[in-house]
């Protein structure tokens, strides 16, 4: 079967090309501060991703899912939310979370295994727990972002998910749901081109930005691999949806470096050499080359970065292997609101004081 | 005294909720100008307006998870799956995220969500229109399930349901919606968690729920007038299950005979069996009988009879349990 690559197709919005040169109109809102920011961000995120394959490696992380590659589609998409948005996350977006605020130690206490859904407070940092199961956080969102509507909220939801999730059901009810009740979403896809073993071909034979128009709402393409593009249509069907324009489905181009997860062998699906070709799309070299050339940061700039992600990361790594196991208790304490009696015999049986 | 039916009692908590907190929502499938297809939210959208109380797309997963979303942004739904049959899309969102978020955010959120299942058999309906889903939310930690069994318990359980901090599913017998009690409506009374001895008797307990509960009453009835005297103990609530009580009339009846119209197989009835056994297996004077719907799936309106406990058949269960 002849596999259609998952960029084939329309062409996507795109500002800076591969080589990083400026295709587009590069003027997005950003100073030259911001746009510096972007490239400090994905730099860290860089560093913090593979750390996070090396922490899973010597046992400190159960399994990691990195997301390598996919800097740009995260970081230029939740760059472009205001702090009163909220975000619904698949469970590959720690660069986006770590962009919302969300402290990386307590987001990766889900990939140590010392808790479900993550630790950190989805209310405080407006970043939803991680979700897993794939397209269910995209019901979530379209809720959340009803509750703003009804509320008279200056906000909108963004909802990450993958090429896969577009084949659930749980997606197509989303879209509905939030196109039938004008629901301020932003439905961000990350088409990486695999869904664990399984090629964009394979998941759809449409384009999946295309499937917007039968909801009923406007839907993009965008170069996931160039972070202002992303920004730019991000922010743009933000703004549409706090001004009351409905919701917006982005298609983010993008592709996984990376295995779906520590546990997965990608060799089984993928050659090397399509990795390496890959390589070429990288987000970080492409912003940097127009960065540079744009007179916004020179060596010295790009030097600091990776010093200040070592650093950073370094830090990080430490207070996670420092972290403290959860205390048995926690098997308990929150399954419900008021636990009956018999549930807090089993409680007593299981902690040894009862 | 004024009279209601089931479904005028559960309009009626669904309306006084929504008068008692600008945050309580009603929505599902034709819940909106229809009034449900059963009238339980009659009138409701006219009074509260279409953004309070709406109808929604057919997606019971969409709604669902519809309705967690806009519990994290602080809004107390109340969501209708039409039939019990139809509820399975939501299966997912229910168990991997209604019955979970709390644990999985430490308490930070909690689902204040109601799923309202119109259930059972008993109305000669179409195929998909009479299961017993309780097992499967049951079996699930994290989730209350209660069932009244007539109307006026209906109104209290479902004003519990919505007030409650944790997600409650509510399983409404069909067959009962439109019979009638009369009283007071109100808030007041047993809880979540509480079951109701509604007719006492030393002989044997008879347990049931939902619609079962008035067949479980007509048994003793029937076994009143050859002598012997059955109690029966209405659950109400099956997720946390009163144990307390049902341990007393294991003690106080020593033989227990359990009625529902689910499967036999990890029903109701083996729970109810394992815990009368762990509370008081002294006081057993028989072995725990259950009288329960068949291996099988819901049968056509024309075979219902077959599947459904009949009052002869739970009585001939007490019969036997009480001459064990």
């Amino acid at each position: 079967m002849d596999i259609p690559e998952h960029w084939s197709g329309s062409e996507p919005v795109r500002i800076v090309a591969p080589d990083g040169r400026a295709v587009g109109d590069p003027e997005v809102g950003l100073d030259p501060e911001q746009l510096r920011d972007l490239l400090r961000q994905m730099v860290f995120a860089r560093h913090l991703d593979r750390a996070c394959m090396a922490l899973q490696r010597q046992g400190e992380l159960t399994v990691y899912p990195p997301f390598e590659g996919q800097e740009a589609a995260q970081i230029g998409s939740a760059a472009a939310l205001e702090a009163t948005d909220m975000v619904f996350p698949s469970f590959r977006e720690l660069a986006a979370a770590v962009v919302r605020g969300v402290d990386p130690v307590q987001y990766l206490a889900y990939h140590r295994g010392s808790w479900h859904g993550g630790p950190y407070d989805p209310r405080a940092t407006r970043f939803a727990p991680i979700c897993v199961p794939t397209a269910t956080q995209i019901c979530h969102a379209v809720g959340y972002a009803l509750g703003q509507r009804l509320d008279g909220a200056d906000g909108c939801t963004l909802a990450y998910f993958g090429d896969g999730s577009a084949s659930e059901g749980d997606f197509h009810e989303a879209a509905n749901l939030a196109a039938v009740f004008r629901a301020p979403a932003v439905l961000f896809c990350q088409n990486n081109g695999w869904a664990i073993s399984v090629p964009t071909g394979l998941q759809t034979a449409g384009e999946i930005w295309r499937r917007a128009d039968g909801y009923g709402f406007p839907g993009v393409r965008v170069d996931g691999n160039d972070v202002l593009a992303v920004y730019r249509v991000t922010k743009e069907a933000a703004d549409r949806a706090r001004t009351g324009g409905g919701p917006t489905l982005i298609e983010a181009l993008t592709y996984r470096l990376g295995p779906h997860t520590t546990a997965d062998d990608s060799s089984r699906y993928r050659d090397d050499a399509e990795v390496e070709r890959w390589r070429a799309f990288d987000p970080i070299p492409r912003y940097r080359t127009w960065l540079a050339a744009a007179g916004h940061a020179d060596d010295g700039f790009v030097e600091a970065c990776e010093r200040e992600a070592e650093e950073r990361v370094a830090r990080i790594r430490a207070d996670l292997i420092a972290s403290e196991a959860p205390p048995d208790a926690w098997v308990f304490d929150w399954v419900y609101a008021s636990p009956p009696e018999s549930f807090l015999r089993q409680r007593a049986e299981a902690l040894g004081d009862g | 005294m004024a009279e209601h039916t089931m479904v005028a009692a559960l309009n009626a908590a669904l309306g006084d909720a929504l008068d008692a907190d600008a945050r309580v929502l009603v929505f599902g499938e034709d819940v909106g100008r229809l009034g449900g297809v059963f009238r339980v939210t009659d009138g409701l959208q006219e009074r509260f307006g279409p953004e309070r109380v709406f109808d929604t797309p057919i997606a019971e997963s969409g709604f669902t998870g519809m309705a967690i979303g806009l519990a994290l942004a602080g809004w107390r739904s109340v969501i209708e799956m039409q039939f019990d049959g139809f509820s399975y899309p939501a299966l997912e969102q229910i168990v991997s995220h209604l019955a979970k978020y709390r644990e999985r955010t430490r308490g930070r959120v909690e689902l204040p969500i109601t799923v309202r299942i119109p259930s059972f058999g008993g109305i000669r309906g179409k195929e998909h229109h009479g299961e017993s889903p309780e097992t499967y939310y049951v079996h699930t930690a994290g989730l209350k399930v209660v069932c009244p069994s007539t109307p006026l318990d209906a109104y209290r359980l479902l004003r519990a349901a919505i007030d409650d901090p944790d997600p409650v599913i509510v399983l409404e017998p069909k067959a009962r919606y439109w019979t009638k009690e009369e009283g007071e409506l109100s808030a007041d009374g047993p809880g979540i968690g509480a079951a109701r001895i509604l007719r006492d008797g030393d002989a044997c307990t008879i347990v049931a729920y939902g619609s079962m509960v008035a067949r479980a009453l007509d048994a003793a009835d029937a076994l009143a007038s050859a002598g012997v005297h059955a109690r029966v103990l209405d659950l109400r609530c099956l997720s946390p299950l009163d144990l307390g009580l049902l341990g007393t009339c294991v003690r106080e009846t020593g033989r227990i005979v359990v009625v529902h119209e689910a499967p036999l197989t990890l029903g109701m009835g083996a729970e109810i069996a394992a815990r009368a056994m762990e509370a008081a297996f002294d006081f057993l004077e028989a072995p725990v009988a259950r009288v329960t719907g068949w291996d099988t799936p819901y049968p056509p309106a024309a075979l219902e009879g077959v599947y459904l406990p009949s009052v002869e058949r739970i009585a001939e269960a007490v019969r036997r349990t009480v001459a064990y």
